[in-house]
């Protein structure tokens, strides 16, 4: 009798053609709707193995300064998709409507609140980067921003950290 | 569906070799799956891989990181130190569950 060693199907976790890949995502908006892709894709990637990199410039520095990170907005004007009349959008109160919904919605479906998602992709060994224009502009210090910034750097610093990351630009 | 050998048993798996029937686990299969990707199972690892397996009876998904972090209790830091690089993926195989489907 011949018996046939068959090899066990094992998943490949380690070695797969993504093993060194490197994420870059840039942070430049500051809108409740607009901080989440950054954050999931990061959370994401640091899951697979990815390491991952976010800058936040301009609008995006909302995301990462203390006075307010927990109070970002969603606004339905100049957004078609919420398909709503635009004018309604712009009744006083609307966008604190909106923002209350959407973090209600966020927060049901088990996904947490930006302060929390940050600690959670440091935790996942994700780098998070200040950027220096942004900072100066706005006269933030290291101080104001979210204790694990790991420092305020320039374009070209974040560009030399990233090197050979592919890059999102939300 | 093709069946694989893990240490001495025969398991149904899908074709990246995760287990498809929840009741083919045993405690003794995780250890030998767990070789198989390369970790030794400590007391922590254990912790993670039964809420996995307890939180898949009830909810009838595998729980993501975030999940066995904030409900299983185990800081997310400390999971992709016992699974490294893909804590969720690794976890569920050795749990004898699918990867899990949520995105956080």
């Amino acid at each position: 009798m011949i018996t046939q060693a068959v090899p066990a199907i094992v998943p490949n976790f380690d070695d797969g053609i993504g093993a060194g890949r490197k994420l870059a995502i840039i942070c430049s908006k500051g809108n409740l709707d607009m901080a989440y892709p950054g954050l999931i894709l990061a959370n994401a990637a640091l899951g697979e193995g990815v390491e991952t990199h976010l800058f936040f410039t301009f609008w995006g520095f909302d995301m990462i300064t203390k006075s307010r990170m927990r109070d970002l907005k969603f606004t339905m004007l100049g957004n078609t998709a919420t398909h709503l009349p635009q004018g309604l959008g712009g009744l006083p109160g609307m966008t604190a409507i909106a923002t209350h919904q959407m973090k209600k919605q966020i927060h049901d479906i088990g996904v947490p609140d930006v302060p929390e998602f940050l600690e959670q992709i440091v935790a996942s060994g994700g780098h998070l980067w200040a950027c220096r224009m942004s900072a100066d502009m706005m006269h933030l210090t290291k101080d104001d921003l979210y204790e694990d910034v790991e420092g305020i750097i320039s374009a070209s610093d974040f560009i030399e950290k990233t090197e050979d990351a592919q890059l999102l630009f939300i | 569906m093709p069946v694989t050998t893990i240490g001495t048993a025969q398991v149904h798996v899908d074709a990246e070799g995760f287990l498809t029937d929840y009741d083919e686990w045993s405690e003794g299969l995780a250890v030998q799956l767990a070789a198989a990707i390369g970790i030794d199972l400590t007391a922590a690892h254990w912790k993670a891989i039964r809420f996995l397996r307890e939180d898949f009876k009830a909810q009838g998904e595998t729980a993501t990181i975030r999940r066995v972090c904030t409900l299983g209790g185990i800081p997310t830091k400390q999971l992709f130190a016992l699974f490294p690089k893909k804590p969720a993926k690794k976890m569920a195989y050795i749990a004898g569950l699918p990867k899990p489907l949520g995105c956080v």
